[in-house]
């Protein structure tokens, strides 16, 4: 009784053709990898950014060491003074032996009592936000001070790395598009198969006078509750998937991998995607019968 | 006959399949409002043939076929659900939808049309139960006996009140004291000013009813309206107790052409 009220009578018995069978796990498959593609589009998207906004606006002052420590210290503060003096330096500040030490130990392991070993001096250089500094001039200035100080410009191989991940960025838009036309082009040929199966009962229902959206109405509907189905499958194979990236990712280290963590926005999104498919499915199925029945007189 | 009165009008119709020859040829006939024919007419003269064009499904390869004193060639696609809503067809075999029972089958025609459900449930329980199906209405057509079956195709074709019934050996599979009372039917809804055509072989009945009839001969209609009045070919399957002689005369369009 509720379901005659609430949901929409069938007069075409669509529960029992290939396009109930199978619509539903066709679109699973879908969504689930539309998700996937979403959430790379999504984690990278943040990448990016971070990447972007966190290395550039700085460059690296390197100060190769001499013999004599005081010598050193006297390069590092007359350097010092001419990066802090062009114009648009917002801070240069050098880097502790410690953190140096840090930073090469992949290469050179542990090393303690390091005092013997010749380490460069690094310095830490901040731009002000929104300018670009001429970093050939200053390399010039900085080298006439002494040869052995070279100027490390990050944006030239953080470009490259933006752009490898643009170019990923772009591949998954295109996997969410071709996948989207993939449900489109499945829901085309199983709503296609279903109308040659109820060919005879279509022809009744045209011929005591039902309109041809009567007729594609309840396909469309059909169509959007096998795609609302199938989107939620798809979705909740997805969830495991995606949590266990996220729980991998949390075990690396978080130098370049942001802090990525699922939003409100992030979740309705992929809330909304088995809703958006079933909507496209019904459309499609819709379009589908109503270019079908055209043909009839 | 007053023009405006013609219900269904042929004029020269011709309809060939594809690139077949021509299964109907020069056909011209008019129907008046509540006018009461047969069709009759040897397996593969083509009566099926005509009521399809009657009904919609098939158009005419060339002739102009008017409906309710339309030329349907005129009349947009989008009209087409309208002007079949008030044409009930039973069909040759019926063609009940196998997986909706009696009662939605039968309530099929008040639905496409929007009817309100109350009046959908009021309309249909009446009518289920005065052509004795009361006690099936939740029966799948493939559970009913033929003669069972053949009621609900006609419940309905009816149950819309359509303006032309047409009805395609409608008696085909039942025994005579079964046909006569689905005529009777007919007759009833003949009387409440409805158009009626039906196709049949069975010569008893139209012996017995004495309607004019329409007869088919190869794709070429030999003569039409041989009710009593207009006598204008000898058939003796038309008796002169046709009771709506003068409305149901067809005008006397004899159709021109040689029988193959």
């Amino acid at each position: 009784m509720l379901a005659r009220i609430l949901g929409r009578r069938a007069d075409l018995p669509l529960d029992s053709d290939s396009l109930g069978r199978y619509l539903p796990f066709l679109i699973a498959f879908m969504v689930y990898l539309a998700i996937l593609a979403l959430m790379g589009l999504v984690i990278l998207n943040a990448l990016t950014e971070k990447w972007d906004t966190g290395v550039a606006g700085t460059l690296s002052v390197q100060i190769a060491p001499t013999d004599t420590p005081s010598q050193d210290a006297v390069l590092l503060q007359s350097v010092l003074r001419t990066v802090r003096a062009t114009d648009g330096v917002a801070s240069a500040e050098p880097l502790s032996k410690g953190r140096i030490l840090a930073l090469l130990e992949p290469w050179l392991g542990a090393v303690s009592g390091s005092e013997e070993l010749p380490i460069p001096a690094l310095i830490d250089v901040k731009l002000k936000p929104g300018t670009q500094i001429d970093v050939a001039s200053l390399s010039e200035r900085v080298s006439a001070i002494s040869p052995g100080v070279s100027v490390d410009d990050h944006r030239v191989w953080l470009d490259q790395l933006v752009r490898l991940l643009q170019t990923i960025e772009g591949l998954a838009a295109l996997v969410l598009t071709l996948i989207t036309v993939a449900t489109v082009g499945t829901v085309v040929f199983t709503t296609r198969t279903s109308l040659a199966v109820h060919q005879g009962a279509i022809e009744v229902l045209h011929l005591i006078g039902a309109q041809d959206i009567y007729v594609a109405g309840q396909f469309a509907h059909r169509a959007l509750v096998l795609g609302l189905k199938g989107g939620v499958l798809g979705l909740l194979l997805a969830v495991p998937t995606l949590w266990g990236i996220g729980a991998l990712a949390e075990q690396m280290d978080a130098g370049l991998i942001p802090e990525f963590n699922m939003t409100i926005g992030h979740w309705s999104v992929l809330i909304c995607l088995p809703a958006v498919v079933a909507l496209i499915a019904m459309l499609t199925a819709r379009v589908t019968v109503m270019r079908s029945l055209g043909r009839m007189l | 006959m007053d023009e405006t009165e013609s219900v269904i009008r042929f004029e020269n119709v011709g309809l060939r399949y594809g690139l077949g020859p021509e299964v109907l040829r020069d056909i011209s006939f008019e129907l008046g409002a509540g006018s009461f024919h047969f069709l009759v007419g040897e397996s593969g003269a083509g009566k099926s043939s005509l009521l399809k064009l009657m009904y919609l499904a098939l158009k005419p390869s060339r002739g102009l076929i008017s409906l309710f004193g339309r030329d349907i060639a005129t009349i947009p696609r989008a009209d087409f659900p309208a002007l079949r809503r008030r044409i009930g067809v039973v069909f040759q075999e019926f063609r009940l939808l196998e997986h909706l029972s009696t009662f939605d089958n039968v309530a099929l025609p008040l639905r496409v049309a929007g009817i309100r459900e109350a009046d959908v449930q009021t309309h249909v329980a009446e009518l289920l139960s005065w052509v004795g199906l009361k006690d099936h209405m939740k029966s799948r057509p493939p559970t009913l006996s033929g003669g069972q079956q053949q009621r609900v195709a006609i419940a309905r074709a009816v149950i819309a009140r359509p303006k032309i019934l047409l009805a395609d050996e409608p008696t085909g599979n039942v025994d005579e004291k079964m046909a006569l009372r689905l005529m009777h039917l007919f007759d009833e809804l003949n009387k409440l000013g409805t158009t009626v055509i039906i196709a049949t072989h069975n010569e008893h009945l139209v012996k017995n009813l004495g309607h004019p009839c329409l007869v088919l001969e190869a794709g070429n209609l030999v003569t039409t309206g041989a009710g009593s009045r207009n006598n204008s070919t000898p058939q003796n399957n038309s008796t002169p107790r046709n009771k709506s002689t003068s409305e149901a005369e067809t005008k006397g369009s004899r159709r021109s052409g040689t029988a193959a």
